[in-house]
């Protein structure tokens, strides 16, 4: 019987593996992106096969302004990264308010939006094609961004609480991830929705 | 050196004695609040299990309407709604259910980990799929309640649009299908994500992607389109919800919706799910063959690219579901294309279990004879689907019974054999003890005749014209007998299940003790103890190789030495 | 060098798996030997397992060619010589269906014979390779993989799926993209829950759940082109001897034809579940000779009779709310719900296919469609025992 008796005890060299938080994310994202593709998908397909109602060129306004918000909170929840990876606490609290803030502003501005859309224009869910098919996707979107703006609230707190340090680092970068996925998906919908479809 | 080398004493813990002094609450206790892969890998297995029976139950319903035309064991409505729950448990509650219970208790056995990446999402996925399956039953009480047959759904497991639509599907039915898929469906996201992140961030050391035993390998691949295949129908049912309460129009065809488009999200998920299901039967498969042919399985790197292959060119073959539906020549002829070539990776897979067959010592226990039942009946059903995409011919046979024919061989020729072997090659890590092998074989044999009597008759029954989702049929054209016979199999696949059934519970108490290795396998999970102390492994694991306990028991001839 | 160890034993007890013959000395037989012969075997090795495959494989494909065209023949021979009504795939009788099932057979060889060579393979394997009693306890030569057979065995399959898929695009674009002659028929199909309706336009013909068509010839086409529409759901359009099935799906109209060569009477049904009822839906399709064509398209075309004997029954039609779901042409009844009545008598069946048209099923059928159809869509009218007969006496003379 040879000296080899059990597992090799060591293992040479380093051995690294990609963080799970990470991996876990971005699974999700993956199937978050399937089902908004589904979504979008079926928008495109819709486009102009209303038989009747307002149409997409008589009642949308480009949300310039909220779009504007949505993708500068991508750069300060960013900052809001890089700052707790340095164990600024302070910053990082200032950063990811701001993000909060720019992402409250971008669904007042849907919210906005919906009511003109709805009490002006007369387009409801159930109006026609084009309106099912716009306020299941944007709803769909602003779903994704409250849950967004809940999640890092929830961390905004903690913050506050000073109950945020750099160990908490990763895990702040797995959320910025969902952020920044959210942040994508507008900006295919914004493209779909206000540039194509009109 | 009489006794198996393995475990090395000290090493680690004894499995703990049974029959430690706890109440029943205390252990009904522990098992609702379980967070410990193991557990709640047996809980899947045994949930899939129950409903196994259930759908059998339905099945056997299903076959003795239809053994005599014109019969009148069940009214329209009835039968409706048992073939639509028949396919619908099946596939979820089932096929999904069990599947990813094996790849919950053996993925990070197989890896060499304490649990999964994510334990309480773990649990969390697992009570959601377990309550979407309840409010999917809780449908034939609701509504019309015990008076009829409730709500259950009636619309088929596909629910076409417009079908569905309120105004043809007025009262809860198909919400109950819905509503329990979505929520089944966020169950298995969650699982699915968890394996990924399991097998990519909790590997021991030294091993490396491409020394993955290959049951774990496809149940990473299995779970990555999961990702994107539940999550489809996930859309569309909301779309379907949206129509049906808030007045949407997605596929209302008088306000200019189109019915064909459910069609295409409902096959974009539908078709990938069936290589969701089929994926974890190739890797017990991959497992059990070559253990039971005492050889390394044939081409490991090929087995892995044509398994990724499978998985991407599945994505692109939904269509071959709607070669009826008026598409363009030229889409029909690209889907036929497609389809085509997603059977080449899988008869590459066939080709190396038999080159690891080739030469090997085979040993017939029952899992392998489960196996190699699999073997043939996957190969036949492959060559079926081969026929079914041949378009032209596909408008004779779309929803005949030719197609259900075929896609129970895979289901059930394919993927229910493979389970079972994976039960009775596993069973005795899970519990300590073997499962009958007299038993097994009866199960086997019966099931094998009943199996191959209903379903290669059903074939015929469909070439000669007869349509699926029929209560009744009449009696001049020609299927009587045939349709009788096909009933005759199903009731003795019944009766084998049930013997599976009793050889899984008589087995617990009174089966011999199986030790950590009684099959002489080679991967990490028969490194530990049968069942496994609750943290898995005492030390982690270091490996050199795809087959660490081959090293160990050959140490003149490693594996490493031979892996490139 | 004797094994240790214990016999093997398939389950259960372990084996010993110590020191025996290395599986490297099981591998190469002639181990320690020096001889040019024992170099040769190891060397060969792969290629002598190789060839022994190869010849295997060839006694096997040369039965399975053998029995992989011998098998079809006799399926034919059985479709065709079967019941009379047997809606065979096996039994074309137009041309769309005769060009699928050459196809098939074709494919089907293929299949058969790729079912034979890898049965075959399978077999043989699990027989020659199987445990024996008197195996030494080693391990066989653990063999991990060959570039070459891998490649050999991708090849192939590419090689034939290339086949297949060149014939069968030929045969979708003849048969979806075939031109309507000017000698074709023209019928529109409509699918309702859960019955036929079939218009003639250019004929100035409605009628429901019986097709008629008249026979065609290679010399003489006359095929039936079909257009399908839907009122309701989907459904499914499929006489298995006449032609391949196609959808009929509401706001999608398609288009389907048939070329029948053989006069007769063909059956089939719905064929996408459509509720309920769907399992009686069926159809029934008559090819008629020319004169028997003419003959039955005069009489369609003509307004319903009108036999004053049965006027209480004409009346009790048009009181009864029957003419807001039916039409009878030539009265004032002209509803579109439901099947057009005006030639009620010259079908065979009632509620398409689900009972023979007698006057017994036919006062059944009024007095409660629920006895042969529980689920379509025709209410009980919750009529008196003497307005039914009088109903089925005004529709007996409806021929």
């Amino acid at each position: 019987m040879s000296a080899v008796t059990q597992l090799p005890a060591a293992y040479e060299g380093e051995w690294r593996l990609p963080s799970r938080g990470r991996v876990a994310m971005f699974g999700l994202i993956t199937g978050e992106s399937a089902i908004f593709t589904i979504f979008v998908v079926a928008y495109v397909f819709y486009i102009g096969k209303s038989l009747s109602g307002p149409m997409p060129r008589q009642v949308l306004e480009v949300p310039i302004f909220g779009t504007i918000c949505l993708l500068s909170s991508s750069f300060t929840i960013w900052m809001a990264e890089r700052a707790i990876a340095r164990n600024r606490v302070t910053a990082f609290a200032l950063w990811l308010g701001g993000t909060i803030c720019l992402g409250l502003i971008f669904l007042g501005g849907t919210a906005i939006e919906w009511h003109k859309l709805i009490y002006r224009d007369g387009l409801t869910i159930s109006t026609n094609l084009f309106g099912t098919t716009y306020y299941s996707l944007v709803g769909l979107h602003a779903t994704h961004v409250i849950i967004g703006l809940l999640m890092l609230t929830i961390v905004f707190t903690f913050a506050l609480m000073r109950k945020v340090s750099q160990q908490h680092a990763e895990r702040i970068a797995v959320l910025s991830m969902y952020w920044h996925f959210v942040d994508a998906v507008w900006v295919v919908v914004f493209t779909v929705v206000y540039i194509i479809g009109r | 050196m009489g006794e198996n080398s393995l475990p090395l004493p000290g090493s680690m813990d004894v499995a703990q004695p049974r029959g430690t002094a706890r109440t029943v609450l205390e252990n009904l206790h522990e098992w609702v609040v379980t967070v410990d892969h193991k557990r709640l890998g047996v809980l899947y297995v045994l949930y899939g299990i129950f409903f196994l029976l259930v759908g059998g139950a339905e099945a056997v319903a299903i076959r003795i309407q239809l053994a005599v035309p014109h019969n009148h064991f069940m009214s329209a409505q009835t039968y409706n709604r048992f073939f639509t729950m028949h396919g619908t448990t099946m596939v979820f509650l089932v096929g999904m259910t069990i599947i990813f219970g094996f790849a919950n208790y053996l993925v990070p056995l197989q890896i060499g980990a304490r649990d999964m990446a994510f334990p309480r999402l773990n649990a969390f996925s697992f009570w959601l799929t377990a309550f979407g399956g309840l409010l999917l039953y809780y449908s034939f009480i609701g509504g019309g309640g015990l008076y009829g047959v409730g709500s259950a759904p009636d619309v088929g497991w596909w629910a076409y649009a417009p079908l569905t639509a309120r105004a043809f599907s007025p009262g809860h039915a198909t919400d109950y299908w819905a509503l329990a898929l979505i929520v089944t469906g966020f169950g298995t996201l969650g699982t699915a994500i968890n394996i990924i992140a399991t097998v990519f961030s909790m590997r021991c050391k030294g091993m490396t992607m491409m020394r993955l035993p290959l049951f774990t390998w496809l149940m990473l691949v299995d779970s990555s389109l999961t990702l994107i295949t539940i999550t489809p129908l996930t859309a569309a049912q909301f779309m379907l919800l949206v129509d049906r309460y808030l007045d949407g129009h997605f596929f209302d065809t008088q306000a200019g919706g189109s019915a064909v488009v459910w069609m295409h999200f409902f096959w974009i998920f539908g078709h990938p799910e069936v290589y969701v299901l089929v994926l974890p039967a190739f890797a017990i498969a991959n497992e059990v063959i070559p253990v039971f042919s005492r050889k390394a399985i044939f081409g490991y790197p090929a087995m892995v690219a044509a398994s990724v292959a499978i998985a991407f060119i599945s994505l692109s073959v939904w269509a071959h579901h709607m070669f009826t539906v008026g598409m363009t020549s030229f889409s029909n002829a690209f889907f036929v294309l497609s389809t085509e070539l997603v059977g080449i990776p899988t008869g590459i897979k066939i080709f190396n279990w038999l080159a690891t067959i080739w030469g090997g010592k085979i040993r017939f226990a029952t899992p392998m004879l489960f196996c190699i039942a699999f073997l043939f009946q996957f190969m036949i059903a492959g060559l079926t689907g081969i026929m079914l995409s041949i378009a032209p011919w596909n408008w004779q046979l779309h929803n005949s019974y030719f197609v259900v024919a075929h896609f129970h061989y895979v289901l059930v020729g394919a993927i229910v054999f493979c389970i079972f072997a994976g039960i009775y090659y596993w069973y005795p890590k899970v519990t300590g003890r073997m499962l009958d092998e007299t038993l097994g074989k009866w199960h086997f044999w019966l099931f094998l005749i009943g199996f191959h009597v209903t379903f290669d008759t059903m074939h015929f029954v469909g070439i000669l014209g007869m349509p699926r989702s029929i209560y009744t049929y009449e009696p001049d054209r020609g299927w009587n007998t045939l349709n009788f016979v096909v009933s005759a199999g199903g009731m003795v696949q019944g009766i084998a299940v049930l013997i599976f059934a009793f050889n899984m519970v008589w087995s617990y108490y009174r089966g011999k003790p199986a030790g950590n290795d009684p099959w002489d396998a080679w991967t990490l999970e028969w490194y530990t103890a049968s069942p496994p102390p609750v943290y898995n492994f005492a030390q982690d694991p270091v490996v050199r190789s795809r087959r660490p306990l081959w090293d160990l028991k050959h140490p003149e001839d490693p594996d490493w030495e031979y892996e490139g | 060098m004797a094994p240790v160890g214990l016999a093997v034993n398939p389950i259960g007890e372990s084996r010993e798996t110590g020191p025996g013959i290395s599986y490297r000395a099981w591998r190469e037989p002639f181990q320690g030997e020096d001889t040019e012969a024992a170099a040769f075997a190891r060397a060969t090795m792969k290629a002598r397992i190789i060839h022994s495959m190869r010849s295997v494989v060839s006694i096997i494909a040369r039965g399975g060619v053998f029995a992989s065209f011998s098998l079809p023949a006799a399926l034919q021979w059985v479709a065709a010589n079967g019941p009379q009504a047997t809606p065979s795939i096996n039994a074309p009788a137009s041309t769309p269906a005769h060009e699928i099932q050459t196809l098939a057979w074709f494919t089907l060889s293929i299949t058969g014979g790729i079912f034979f060579v890898v049965g075959g393979l399978l077999t043989y394997a699990v027989v020659k390779y199987r445990a024996k009693a008197g195996d030494p306890p080693s391990e066989p030569a653990q063999i991990y993989g060959s570039t070459q057979i891998e490649l050999a065995w991708t090849v192939i399959p590419i090689l034939i799926v290339l086949v297949l898929f060149l014939t069968t695009a030929r045969l979708i674009f003849a048969i979806q993209d075939a031109p309507e002659p000017e000698s074709a028929l023209d019928v529109t199909v409509i699918g309702h829950q859960f019955w036929w309706e079939f218009r003639y336009p250019k004929l100035g013909i409605v009628t429901a759940n019986e097709l008629h068509v008249p026979l065609s010839s290679t010399k003489d086409p006359q095929p039936t082109f079909l257009s399908l529409l839907s009122a309701d759901v989907d459904h499914s359009f499929w006489v298995p001897q006449l032609a391949g099935k196609t959808d009929l799906i509401p706001n999608h109209p398609n288009t389907t034809w048939m070329d029948p060569l053989r006069p007769g009477m063909y059956v089939g049904q719905c064929a996408q579940f459509c509720g309920a009822e769907h399992a009686l839906m069926l159809l029934r399709v008559y090819v008629d000779t020319p004169d028997q064509f003419s003959a039955w398209v005069k009489n369609q075309q003509q307004p319903a009779a009108n036999d004053p004997r049965v006027e209480a029954g004409r009346r009790v039609f048009e009181t009864e709310a029957c003419m807001n779901c039916h039409a009878i042409r030539g009265t004032a009844a002209t509803g579109k719900f439901g099947p057009d009545l005006t030639h009620l008598m010259s079908r065979q069946t009632l509620a398409a296919g689900a009972a023979p048209n007698t006057a017994e099923n036919l006062k059944a059928w009024i007095k409660d469609p629920a006895t042969f159809k529980p689920g379509c869509l025709m209410p009980a009218m919750q009529l008196s025992d003497e307005q039914v007969d009088q109903l089925t006496d005004y529709l007996s003379t409806l021929r």
